[in-house]
């Protein structure tokens, strides 16, 4: 099961929602791992738009690449890493016009880049459609030294920069793809709660 | 509550104003520019906004929203061009007929409800007749920002071409026109085909073709944040109606030429407003309670809302009994 319900939560967390197929001329879709699912299903829903399809799918260690290219998008590329993938997904926004069709699904840390992207090449993010699926775990910034932690799972958990103990926020930044990570010890270095599970 | 300092008086903050020129352009417009009485400047501007004149047509106030069309820079005049409409309710035809340089008039600040995304990598004007005014203050301000721009104007003839000669004469490259007796027209299709994503579509013209507009546009898969229209909906004469007025304790009759907020207004009802042309939402008022049928004329309310709130500036009422909160 691919599919899981957020709880509600403070205005800065994003919502995502459920893909559907809408008019345009060029269709562009960015997924991770079991986001091919929700792939899988809008190609069911609307078969015919594979044909001004272009599918840019990181893996992470599943296997849904052979279906995804049994669905014949006009193009189809498959990246080890998003940051092996993101070079290309700007290459796309760059010759990319107006009535391009942007889907993005996966984990959050995938739909949030590649939203930032399609933000700059001067999509409003209003007409990007996202849906999650897959892990649960968050790409996080680091308020204190700034770095990132990519699929953060628990909380608190350790800085991968600067090793602070950091407290998940849902507050969350567009223009960094991440969530808010804040030192949950700063008054009492040492007394940090146990990690748990997110959303467990 | 806004932040904003709450006014004591409905509407825009005025100024008074001296008609400093009026200038025909063709057969069915006239140019009006304004100078303060105080000797001030103006208010600096954003391309787009309008301001509502008003105006003293024998005892009767007309309150008719334009769009400024000059320089936001300059400071020193503001210009607006009235198309005369012969068959409106008359403000237009007051601005042509009796408005002379040495007036001495109100205009309210300006509000803008159809600005610049400035974040646009393109702007691509539509014009359609008398919708070419917010084109001229927008091409003056992208100008001066070297700003990415081009205009597509359709007007009837070559006579009534209005700013076509200094359009074309200024930006050749970037100024289209299209001739409605020479059966030219918009390729719309073609037009919207193709463009840069980030490019942003104005349309400002009649009301078919707004909507032509914003039909194509999304059937082409153009996100709707990017199609940005003004329409100003002068109000309808139609049946005389009575409504009652809960917070004013007041049952007042609305005349078969005037509409609902002029109706309050001469009652001496304040009641807020901005453009008086259905399009701000300042003046959406909530009913009470009704007992008949509706005639929402507003760009305003949500479908969901209709019956549930009305905009006195344009949309009136047929039946028995109208309550509402003001």
């Amino acid at each position: 099961m691919s599919k899981f319900q957020f709880p509600e939560s403070i205005k800065s967390r994003p919502v995502y929602g459920t893909l559907e197929p809408r008019p345009g001329k060029y269709h562009l879709m960015i997924a991770d791992a079991e986001g091919a699912e929700a792939i899988l299903d809008i190609a069911a829903a609307d078969p015919s738009i594979m044909a001004k399809t272009h599918i840019i799918y990181i893996p992470r260690g599943t296997d849904f690449g052979a279906k995804l290219r049994a669905l014949n998008p006009a193009q189809y590329y498959e990246g080890p890493s998003y940051a092996a993938s993101v070079t290309r997904i700007q290459r796309v926004l760059q010759d990319a016009h107006m009535g391009t069709q942007v889907y993005l699904t996966g984990t959050e840390g995938l739909m949030g880049q590649a939203q930032n992207e399609c933000m700059q090449a001067g999509i409003p993010h209003t007409a990007i459609q996202t849906e999650h699926r897959g892990s649960v775990a968050r790409r996080m910034q680091c308020v204190h030294c700034k770095g990132i932690t990519e699929d953060v799972e628990t909380d608190p958990f350790v800085c991968s920069h600067c090793g602070l103990n950091l407290f998940v926020r849902d507050h969350y930044s567009r223009r960094l793809a991440a969530f808010q990570g804040v030192c949950i010890d700063a008054e009492d270095p040492g007394n940090v709660p146990e990690a748990v599970e997110l959303y467990k | 509550m806004s932040a904003a300092p709450q006014k004591a008086k409905a509407g825009a903050e005025k100024i008074d104003v001296t008609v400093s020129a009026v200038v025909p352009l063709n057969d069915l417009v006239t140019r009006f520019e304004f100078t303060r009485n105080d000797g001030q400047r103006f208010p600096t501007f954003s391309a787009g906004a309008h301001t509502v004149v008003h105006m003293n047509d024998g005892g009767t106030p007309r309150l008719n929203p334009y769009s400024l069309m000059s320089d936001p820079a300059d400071t020193g005049t503001y210009a607006i061009s009235v198309r005369r409409d012969d068959q409106g309710r008359g403000g237009s035809l007051f601005m042509h007929q009796n408005v002379k340089v040495g007036d001495q008039m109100e205009i309210t600040y300006p509000v803008n409800l159809f600005s610049l995304d400035l974040r646009a990598k393109k702007h691509v004007f539509l014009a359609g007749g008398i919708g070419i005014t917010p084109f001229m203050a927008m091409i003056a301000q992208l100008e001066r920002s070297n700003g990415n721009w081009e205009l597509h104007y359709s007007v009837r003839t070559e006579a009534l071409g209005t700013y076509v000669d200094q359009l074309t004469y200024k930006y050749p490259n970037k100024v289209h026109i299209y001739y409605d007796d020479q059966k030219q027209g918009i390729a719309l299709e073609d037009l919207l085909d193709g463009q840069p994503l980030g490019t942003n579509v104005y349309v400002c013209g009649p009301k078919g073709m707004i909507d032509w507009v914003h039909a194509t546009a999304s059937a082409a898969g153009w996100p709707d944040a990017n199609v940005h229209s003004e329409e100003f909906t002068a109000p309808q004469p139609g049946k005389p109606f009575e409504v009652r007025l809960c917070k004013s304790d007041k049952t007042i009759t609305v005349g078969e030429n005037e509409s609902l907020l002029e109706a309050m207004e001469r009652e001496g009802v304040d009641a807020p407003f901005l453009c008086r042309g259905g399009a701000c939402g300042q003046c959406e008022t909530d009913v009470v309670s009704s007992d008949g049928e509706f005639i929402h004329r507003d760009h305003w309310l949500e479908p969901e809302d209709h019956g549930k709130k009305i905009m006195p500036c344009v949309s009136r009422f047929v039946g028995k009994s109208l309550e509402i909160d003001r």
